[in-house]
C-alpha cells in the first residue's frame, strides 16, 4: 500500500507500525494456508499423473473400455472397476440421498416430538462413528445372508434382465452398494440437517403466511433455499463412497471380470488398488496409478456437474 | 384489569373475527391472558402498547400462525366466519389463505417479483389470467410502477419499502378477507411509511384489516378502532403478563380513555 503524503487526514495519525505489521502478516498467513490445499490436490495430482505415464502410453484410452486386467500377460484395462465405481456409488447415492435428506426434514420441519427427534438425530451421528472395518465385517456375516432371500427373490422377478442376471452367492455388488448407503447416510443427514435449520425463519413463515401447506412450504420455499449446503454434503459423500476401500474390499467379491448384473461378484478402483498395490510391480503399479487417475477425474466431473445443477435450482437468500 | 364491555353498537352486527377471552401461553409462560375484542369487517383495527405486551402473540393468533412456534398454546375462542379457528377439524393451512399476513421484516421470496406474487395464487389455486393478476395486486399494493419494468429480477434487489410493497401485493394476490399487519413500517423510512399507510386506506375498501404498530401517530392515521394493550407482572409469575387494556374508536382512546394507562401512555407518560 502506498499512502498519499498530500492527504493530510490519513497521515496526520497513523497507525502503530505494530498493528499494520500483525494486518498484512495475517493476511498472508491465511493465504499461505489457504494455498496449500490447492498445492497438496496439484500435488498429489501430479505424482499419480507421473506414476500412470507408463500406462498410458502403453494403454492408452483403450485402458477405459477394455476389461482384460492380466498381471501374467501384463494386459490391463480398468472396465470393471470403473463401472463398479460408478454404479456402486451412483447406486448407494440413489438410496441415500432420499433417505438422508428424508431424515433431516424429519427431525428438522417440527413433525414429531423434540426429544424423539433428538433420539434420531444422535444415532445418527453415532451411526458415522463406526470404523468401516467393522461395517465390512458386518456386511460379510449379518447383512448379505440376512438380505440374500431379497436378493433372489429380484433375480426370479427381474433375472431378464441383464441387471440381476446372474445368482446371488455371497459377496456382490448389491450388498456393497447397501453398506455404502450406511455409510454415508450419516453424512447426507447431518448436513442436509443443518442446511434446513439456516434456512431463516422469516422465509418459512413467509411461506406459511400465505397458506402454503407444510410440503407445499418444503418443497418449494425451504429445500430450495438450503439445496446448494445439502448438494455440498452429497458431493462429500459422494467422494467417500467413490473412495472407500475396506469395506467394499470385503463385500463387494473383487472380482476381474466383467459383468453387468449387481448380484454378481464386482470390484472398484479404490478397492482394486487397496487389494493389489502392495504386491503390484513393474506396469502394474502404472496401471494401477492410471486407475487413480481416472478416479480423480471422475471425481471432478461429477463435483461439476452438481454444481451447474445446484446453480440451477436454488433460491439464494 | 378490565374487558370492554363498551364495544361500539354500530359495528355490532359487522364483526368479522372476535376473540372471547383468549389467553396465549408460551411453555409455562402465559403472554397474554382473557382478551375480548370484535373486530369489525372492513375497518382498520390498530394494536399498540408497549413492546413485550403480547400485541403480536395476539396478532399471530388470528391466523393460527402461533402453530409454527413449538409450545406455543391458546385457550379460549377465535371466532371467524362462525367458525372457531381452534376446532380441531379446522384446517390452519385454509385459514391463513383466508387470513393473510404482512410480516414485521420485508420478507419476500428470493424469487422473480412476478413469482413472488404467482406462487402464492398458484397453491390457492388460482386459474385466472397471472400476468392480469399480478399487474392488479402490484397496483392495489401501490408498486406497480416501481416493477413493471422488472418483473423478472429477484424480489430483493428492490428497496426495503418496496419489498414491503410486494409482501404486501403477494398478500392480496391469494384473496384474502383479512389482512394482519405486523409493525409493517418498522424497518422503513418515513416516505415508504406515507406510502404504505396510503395502501391501506385503499385496502380497507375490499379487505379487513388488523395493524399491530409501535408508532401512535400511525395508529391515529389509518386506525378506525384501536386496542391499547399493556403488561402487568403478576406474583409467582416468571414475566409480565400482556392484557387488553381497552378497545374502542381510535379518537376516543386519543382523546377520551376510559382508563388512566390508556391516558398516560397515548400521551407519552409510563407509570
Ligand atoms: N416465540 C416465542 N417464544 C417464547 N416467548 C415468546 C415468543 N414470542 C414472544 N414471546 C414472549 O411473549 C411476550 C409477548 O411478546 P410479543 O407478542 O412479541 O410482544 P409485542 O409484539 O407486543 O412486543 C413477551 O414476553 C415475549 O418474550
Ligand atoms: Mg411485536
Amino acid at each position: 500500500m502506498t499512502t498519499d503524503s498530500s492527504n493530510d487526514a490519513f497521515t496526520l495519525r497513523r497507525r502503530p507500525p505494530l498493528e499494520r505489521f500483525l494486518d498484512t502478516g495475517f493476511r498472508q498467513l491465511t493465504l499461505a494456508l489457504a494455498s496449500v490445499v490447492a498445492l497438496l490436490l496439484l500435488g498429489i495430482f501430479l505424482t499419480i499423473a507421473e506414476g500412470a505415464h507408463e500406462a498410458i502410453g502403453t494403454f492408452g484410452a483403450g485402458f477405459l473400455v477394455s476389461s482384460a486386467w492380466d498381471p501374467v500377460n501384463n494386459q490391463y484395462g480398468a472396465l470393471v472397476a470403473i463401472y463398479g465405481t460408478m454404479v456402486s456409488s451412483l447406486l448407494a447415492l440413489a438410496i441415500a440421498v432420499p433417505l438422508g435428506v428424508g431424515t433431516a426434514i424429519f427431525i428438522t420441519e417440527d413433525l414429531i416430538p423434540t426429544r424423539l427427534r433428538s433420539a434420531i438425530g444422535l444415532m445418527v451421528e453415532l451411526l458415522a462413528a463406526i470404523p468401516s472395518v467393522v461395517l465390512g465385517l458386518w456386511a460379510i456375516f449379518v447383512m448379505e445372508p440376512a438380505i440374500r432371500p431379497a436378493l433372489e427373490l429380484l433375480h426370479r422377478l427381474l433375472g431378464w434382465t441383464p441387471f440381476f442376471d446372474t445368482i446371488p452367492q455371497g459377496p456382490g455388488m448389491a450388498p456393497a452398494i447397501l453398506i455404502l448407503v450406511v455409510m454415508i447416510l450419516p453424512i447426507i443427514t447431518a448436513i442436509s440437517r443443518d442446511a434446513l435449520n439456516q434456512v431463516p425463519l422469516e422465509l418459512r413463515q413467509a411461506a406459511y403466511g400465505i397458506g402454503s401447506t407444510r410440503w407445499g412450504a418444503i418443497f418449494n420455499i425451504i429445500l430450495p433455499a438450503a439445496i446448494s449446503a445439502i448438494v455440498g454434503g452429497v458431493m462429500l459423500s459422494l467422494g467417500r463412497a467413490m473412495g472407500e476401500t475396506m469395506a467394499v474390499t470385503m463385500i463387494i467379491g473383487n472380482s476381474l471380470n466383467f459383468s453387468f448384473s449387481l448380484l454378481a461378484p464386482g470390484n472398484t478402483i479404490s478397492a482394486m488398488l487397496a487389494n493389489q498395490f502392495g504386491e503390484a510391480s513393474g506396469i502394474q503399479v502404472s496401471a494401477l496409478m492410471y486407475a487413480a487417475l481416472v478416479l480423480m477425474v471422475l471425481t471432478f466431473i461429477v463435483n461439476v456437474l452438481a454444481q451447474m445443477l445446484v446453480r440451477r435450482f436454488s433460491l439464494r437468500y | 384489569m378490565t374487558s370492554t364491555q363498551q364495544k361500539p353498537k354500530t359495528y355490532a352486527n359487522d364483526v368479522c373475527m372476535s376473540l372471547e377471552n383468549v389467553t396465549i401461553s408460551y411453555g409455562n409462560f402465559e403472554a397474554v391472558r382473557n382478551v375480548y375484542i370484535d373486530i369489525p369487517h372492513g375497518q382498520v383495527t390498530a394494536f399498540i402498547g408497549p413492546s413485550g405486551c403480547g400485541k403480536s402473540t395476539v396478532l399471530r393468533a388470528l391466523n393460527r400462525m402461533n402453530d409454527l412456534i413449538p409450545g406455543c398454546h391458546l385457550k379460549g375462542r377465535v371466532i371467524f366466519d362462525n367458525y372457531d379457528l381452534y376446532e380441531p377439524h379446522v384446517d390452519p393451512v385454509e385459514v391463513r389463505r383466508r387470513i393473510g399476513m404482512v410480516f414485521q421484516k420485508p420478507n419476500p421470496f428470493p424469487k422473480t417479483i412476478y413469482e413472488n406474487i404467482a406462487f402464492g395464487a398458484r397453491i390457492n389455486g388460482y386459474r385466472g389470467d397471472m400476468d392480469e393478476l399480478v399487474e392488479r395486486s402490484l397496483r392495489k399494493a401501490a408498486v406497480w410502477d416501481e416493477c413493471k419494468d422488472k418483473l423478472q429480477e429477484s424480489g430483493l434487489a428492490l428497496s426495503g419499502g418496496q419489498q414491503q410493497r410486494l409482501c404486501i401485493a403477494r398478500a392480496i394476490a391469494t384473496e384474502p378477507e383479512v389482512i394482519l399487519m405486523d409493525e409493517p413500517c418498522s424497518a422503513l423510512d418515513p416516505i415508504s411509511t406515507l406510502k404504505i399507510e396510503e395502501t391501506m386506506h385503499e385496502l380497507k375498501r375490499s379487505y379487513t384489516i388488523v395493524i399491530v404498530t409501535h408508532n401512535m401517530q400511525q395508529a391515529v392515521r389509518v386506525a378506525d378502532m384501536t386496542a391499547f394493550f399493556n403488561a402487568e407482572a403478576v406474583e409467582g409469575g416468571s414475566g409480565k403478563v400482556g392484557y387488553l387494556v381497552e378497545f374502542s374508536e381510535t379518537e376516543r382512546i386519543f382523546n377520551a380513555p376510559a382508563q388512566q394507562s390508556t391516558q398516560d401512555y397515548v400521551s407519552g407518560r409510563f407509570g
